[in-house]
């Protein structure tokens, strides 16, 4: 199907219990947070999360939906201990495979090559060879170097939010870091963006801006457009991460801390209702970018 | 010379450890690794590479905290989603950083404290990008809090970064390319030129004296020259303080205190 418009319950209703899911962006930057909590509304649960973790592996593990996490780092940045990541895991309530953030792409990339691992000298002379269980390679070569082999992070579906697509697929990223999700398209067996801004056809709108393209359109099996949709992470140039909207967040970790109780402010029973709840398109679109 | 800080004798000494490291990117990560990096770029070595903090290259350190009128202006572009190519696994990098825990062999920890990694009793970062800096390009350390809470007795938690243990080294892998250089505390400055790259006192801030640091750290310290770690020069303060114009060093060191002790 060339038209891979889809709602976000449609693409909710994709996956399925038990699967492993990438989600794009880094902590608290460019996440689709949108179909984070669009799966926050639904009955999925057991899932391998594999994420640079921000508030949506925070939502997640809260929400007692997440089996296992492939992580380098869950923080917000200016609040650099994610606290609901940090609850889930001081109650020891989910597996973890801890990898190293270059580790981590390495991974995304044996995926994307259909190669089960790739080599690499980082994770010697940690401890996360021996808690993650990975193994060494020795080079054919006349080097017998020993290497850590990087096992292939294969995803059943991704999620990211772009910038823009049209309903083909072809999709613009901008903003002055795109960071991984070229590679979380290419690693996943199904790739579901929801975007800023839908178009019809990208050619005749934005002619000038295919290099925005940063993954073809054959990576993409579905499209949603959610204004906002990244909210309360940043999503660059359109607007800045929420801080405020982070601390309500981080506060209500707090004790009781108690997620059924609160999830209500930051799932909402609708993204209309999540958005209005937040003051609405005008209110997020205020945000200012962060400054480093 | 009286109102200069402890803050700003560690941005002066920390500025050092970016000396004579060619075209490589310099990370200072925290306030007062930053300055130090920024400083050292704009004083004895501006062959220095350094981002904005996000993604550009800049040949003009960036100030820390709201900026005002100032822009950044952009040279280069290095973001994360091509920063292990350029900068880690090339090892054209040295970054300055604040684990929560090292140990006598540069062992660093940033992920977990107490209890197991299945459940940790303090759960902190992860690991983030310590693994691949350890074993690719040159890492120095700041702690605002010299503590046997953070230089432990016996190993870090969970070894995180890769650091000088001949027990953690997998035969046959290439560690050609760890390179602890300097640790700069609140008491003094520190390298790993002791006997098997153990950490050794280089030089005590004024005041100090070596049986205080020994007293701070949980593993045995060897001694090196100790010096009296020098005061920054005016024209260094000069430019940290265009660099720090809302002066975020005085959060960095508790009570920031004056770098010359009032006894």
């Amino acid at each position: 199907m060339l038209d891979k418009r889809m709602t976000a319950a449609d693409i909710v209703s994709q996956l399925h219990d038990g699967m492993t899911l990438g989600i794009g962006g880094w902590g608290p930057r460019r996440k689709p947070m949108a179909l984070v909590r669009e799966i926050l509304r639904s009955d999925l649960k057991d899932l391998t999360i594999v994420a640079y973790g921000g508030a949506d592996v925070g939502m997640l593990c809260a929400a007692g939906k997440v089996k296992k996490l492939v992580f380098a780092f869950v923080s917000l940045d200016a609040i650099p201990l994610e606290p609901w990541f940090r609850k889930a895991r001081e109650a020891g309530q989910i597996e973890v495979l801890e990898l190293d953030e270059g580790m981590f792409q390495w991974g995304l990339k044996a995926a994307a090559f259909g190669v089960p691992f790739l080599p690499t000298r980082v994770g010697l002379g940690t401890d996360l060879a021996a808690l993650g269980g990975l193994k060494t390679v020795t080079s054919p070569y006349s080097d017998g170097e020993t290497l850590i082999a990087m096992p292939a992070l294969k995803l059943d579906a991704a999620l990211l939010h772009v910038n823009r697509s049209d309903w083909r697929g072809n999709v613009h990223l901008f903003g002055p870091d795109v960071y991984y999700d070229e590679w979380f398209a290419k690693a996943a067996a199904k790739t579901f963006v929801s975007c800023e801004e839908l178009v019809d056809r990208m050619e005749d709108h934005y002619p000038d801006a295919a290099q925005a393209n940063i993954f073809e359109r054959c990576f993409v099996t579905g499209v949603v457009e959610m204004p906002c949709g990244a909210h309360p992470s940043s999503m660059p140039p359109s607007y800045g991460w929420d801080m405020k909207a982070f601390k309500a967040y981080a506060d209500a970790a707090k004790e009781p801390g108690d997620w059924a109780a609160v999830a209500d402010r930051f799932v909402g029973k609708s993204e209309a209702d999540y958005l209005n709840s937040v003051g609405g398109k005008e209110a997020v679109a205020a945000l200012p970018l962060p400054i480093f | 010379m009286t109102d200069v800080t402890l803050a700003e004798l560690c941005i002066f000494a920390a500025s050092e450890a970016f000396r004579n490291n060619g075209e490589v990117v310099a990370t200072g990560v925290g306030p007062v690794p930053r300055l130090a990096a920024s400083l050292a770029k704009l004083t004895h070595s501006p062959e220095l590479m350094m981002t904005d903090g996000e993604a550009y290259l800049v040949e003009q350190p960036v100030p820390l905290g709201p900026r005002g009128d100032y822009k950044p202006k952009f040279a280069g572009y290095l973001p994360f989603s091509r920063f292990f190519d350029s900068a880690v696994w090339s090892g054209r990098r040295h970054a300055m950083v604040t684990p929560t825990q090292i140990d006598r062999f540069g062992q660093i920890n940033l992920s977990q404290l107490g209890g197991t990694h299945k459940q940790p009793k303090t759960q902190m970062l992860g690991v983030r990008g310590f693994p691949g800096n350890t074993i690719y390009h040159p890492n120095s350390f700041f702690f605002p809090a010299h503590t046997s809470r953070v230089f432990v007795e016996g190993e870090v938690d969970m070894v995180s970064g890769v650091g000088y243990n001949p027990a953690k080294r997998v035969p046959g892998g290439n560690y050609s390319g760890v390179d602890l250089r300097v640790i700069v505390t609140n008491l003094c400055v520190m390298d790993f030129g002791g006997t098997n790259n153990a950490i050794r006192v280089v030089s005590l801030h004024p005041g100090v004296t070596f049986d205080e640091v020994q007293a701070a750290t949980g593993f045995p310290l060897e001694k090196g020259a100790l010096t009296e770690t020098p005061l920054p020069d005016a024209e260094a303060l000069a430019i940290i303080a265009q660099l720090d114009p809302h002066n975020i060093r005085a959060s960095v060191i508790k009570d920031n205190p004056p770098a010359i002790r009032a006894n």
